[in-house]
């Protein structure tokens, strides 16, 4: 839960590095003004950058405890092998970051260290939920799903919609790709979130554990449509001939991308519970000489 | 994998299918130690240190190469200059005029660094009494094969109050540009060139001079500095020494012509498109070309 807390904080201290247009205010990598451990003044853009990898050691340093504390406490191998993916993609995370400082914030670097950044938070959110002690002592309740598409289905649809659009948002905020894809996703985002919502809102309501993530998402979506909307007004209409960023559309864009990174977060919880309390009905092919009993 | 807290009997509710999910993953089970799977895992973390340690390296002999300025001058066996005829040479000169209102300088918020004591104007659209600086008037065809002498003087871009002096700049190719510092603060300088190469070096207050220089002509190369997102201007790469730069009342001169048929260009930063006029000059001539921008 702390990671998944201090990994959410450091999304917002990089998207306020974007969103400053800070990213190569310190030109060196992996030291900062050719020091790993001196901090350099915070004024100006290297305020939001240092900021960002000071933040980012921290999580590092979370991700290692939480790590080995999964390998030696955990008997679910599972959980321990998420642990050290969890390790894994926030080292890859830290390469990706220093690659794009070092190759001038090249688009499809920027994107990819803007998606793990998300992905990464998604397994730390994921690990608390599992480590939790609801999801460990609580005896489920399992309502079996025999509708098509299964809500689990369209959970796991949300979460592939929503990355899409973290990865279309992420190529416009790195100067990849132009507004439209993104604006446009967001029509289908919209459109398959709320099918979800109402799917597990409408069906198993009596079941908390799907209601409370299904009104969560459904609420975020909302949110998510007012803030890219400000957000576009922001950057897109009011701040294209700006000649450094403003406040409105900083404050805009990194809520933009917080309450983003919370929507896939929130997609990723409901299909887990989902997968847990509505799992999906089928019924068993068997040969048909074993399906008569007379044959037994 | 997630249902490992799962109770063996759930309270099912709801429909209850012929056969529910059969294949659902087992209870937590810590399997007996593979010592492959031991070697794996040893082998990828000595993998991810290898690959951690080599971009480590890359970073620092990065940042080594980086301050080399001879990267960028043109072979040493460049052609000798064509000769000129002094006794013949023309002056082209002008005014630059704004059409229409006159845009209001933008305010500048250097509040984010308390180094910075700068005038608070930026100097995208520059206009005094309809007269429009900081174009770029350059020979852009006429000239043709000949070949100039690069000059030895730097062209020198001062980094003062925060904002770069001149807001743009004409340089020859293989040209030194000369980059101070006299602010008390540090500034990172960050040309985003399209056809030479890309660097961004941090220069601390008073220290030496950056020198550099570029091998390819680039018209409205942008230079920004990534710690202060206001800061910006642009360099102009030519191959002749026939260029200038409209001064606060749009005046410009262009001296020592060899008599011919020229297309001058007239770029702005903002203003556009580019304006071509094609002159004609004879022997000693004095000769008035103006143009004008129309407000966006």
């Amino acid at each position: 839960m702390v990671l998944a807390c201090w990994t959410f904080l450091l999304i917002i201290a990089g998207a306020l590095v974007t969103s400053n247009d800070a990213g190569l205010s310190v030109p060196d990598w992996p030291t900062s003004f050719g020091s790993l451990y001196k901090i350099p003044k915070l004024v100006g853009g290297v305020k939001f950058e240092h900021t960002h990898r000071m933040i980012a050691q921290v999580a590092g340093l979370l991700t290692i405890v939480l790590a080995v504390w999964t390998w030696r406490a955990e008997k679910r191998r599972w959980m321990r092998i998420l642990g050290w993916g969890a390790l894994g993609t926030v080292i890859a995370q830290g390469i990706l970051g220093g690659l794009t400082v070092l190759f001038y914030l090249p688009p499809p670097i920027s994107s990819a260290h803007a998606a793990l950044a998300q992905t990464f938070f998604c397994i730390a959110v994921v690990i608390a939920v599992f480590t939790g002690q609801k999801w460990v002592e609580e005896q489920p309740r399992v309502e079996f799903d025999t509708r098509r598409p299964s809500l689990f289905t369209l959970t796991l649809l949300s979460i592939f919609v929503l990355y899409v659009q973290l990865i279309l948002g992420a190529m416009f905020r790195h100067h990849g790709l132009s507004w439209w894809p993104h604006v446009v996703h967001a029509v289908v985002v919209s459109f398959v979130l709320a099918w979800t919502a109402v799917r597990a809102l409408t069906v198993y309501s009596n079941i908390e554990a799907v209601r409370r993530p299904a009104i969560v998402m459904l609420s975020l979506v909302i949110a998510q449509l007012c803030l890219g909307f400000t957000a576009f007004l922001t950057r897109v209409s009011w701040g294209r001939d700006s000649v450094q960023p403003e406040l409105p559309m900083v404050i805009s864009t990194v809520t933009h991308v917080a309450v983003g990174a919370l929507l896939l977060a929130s997609a990723v919880i409901l299909a887990i519970q989902v997968w847990r309390h509505a799992p999906v009905a089928f019924e068993e092919r068997l040969p048909q000489a074993q399906r008569d009993p007379s044959a037994a | 994998m997630l249902r490992d807290k799962m109770p063996t009997a759930p309270c099912t509710a709801g429909v209850s299918p012929a056969v529910a999910r059969a294949s659902r993953p087992r209870p937590n089970q810590r399997e007996s130690v593979n010592p492959q799977k031991g070697d794996i895992m040893k082998k990828t973390i000595w993998l991810i240190a290898v690959m951690c340690a080599l971009l480590m390296l890359a970073a620092c002999n990065k940042k080594e190469e980086a301050p080399a300025p001879a990267a960028e001058t043109p072979a040493a066996s460049a052609p000798a200059a064509t000769p000129i005829d002094p006794a013949t040479v023309a002056t082209v000169s002008g005014t630059v005029k704004f059409d229409g209102a006159a845009p209001k300088q933008a305010k500048i918020d250097m509040s984010q660094d308390p180094g910075c004591k700068g005038t608070n104007e930026a100097e995208n659209v520059v206009v005094t009494g309809g007269d429009l600086a900081n174009v770029f008037v350059y020979v852009k065809e006429g000239l043709g094969n000949r070949t100039f002498d690069v000059p030895k003087d730097p062209v020198v871009l001062d980094q003062k109050g925060c904002q770069y002096h001149p807001h743009v700049i004409g340089v020859m190719t293989g040209q030194t540009v000369q980059i101070k510092n006299d602010d008390p603060t540090t500034h990172n300088i960050h040309p985003t060139p399209k056809d030479n190469r890309e660097w961004n070096e941090s220069q601390p207050p008073s220290s030496p001079a950056l020198e550099k220089t570029f091998a390819r002509e680039e018209i409205m190369l942008p230079v920004k500095c990534n710690q202060h997102p206001w800061m910006k201007m642009y360099v102009n790469v030519v191959k002749s020494p026939f260029y200038a730069v409209t001064d606060k009342n749009g005046k410009y001169e262009i001296k020592g012509l060899p008599p011919g048929d020229y297309t001058l260009e007239f770029v702005h930063e903002k203003l556009l498109p580019p304006q071509d006029i094609k002159v004609t000059v004879g022997p000693k001539d004095t000769k008035t070309v103006d143009a004008s921008f129309k407000g966006m």
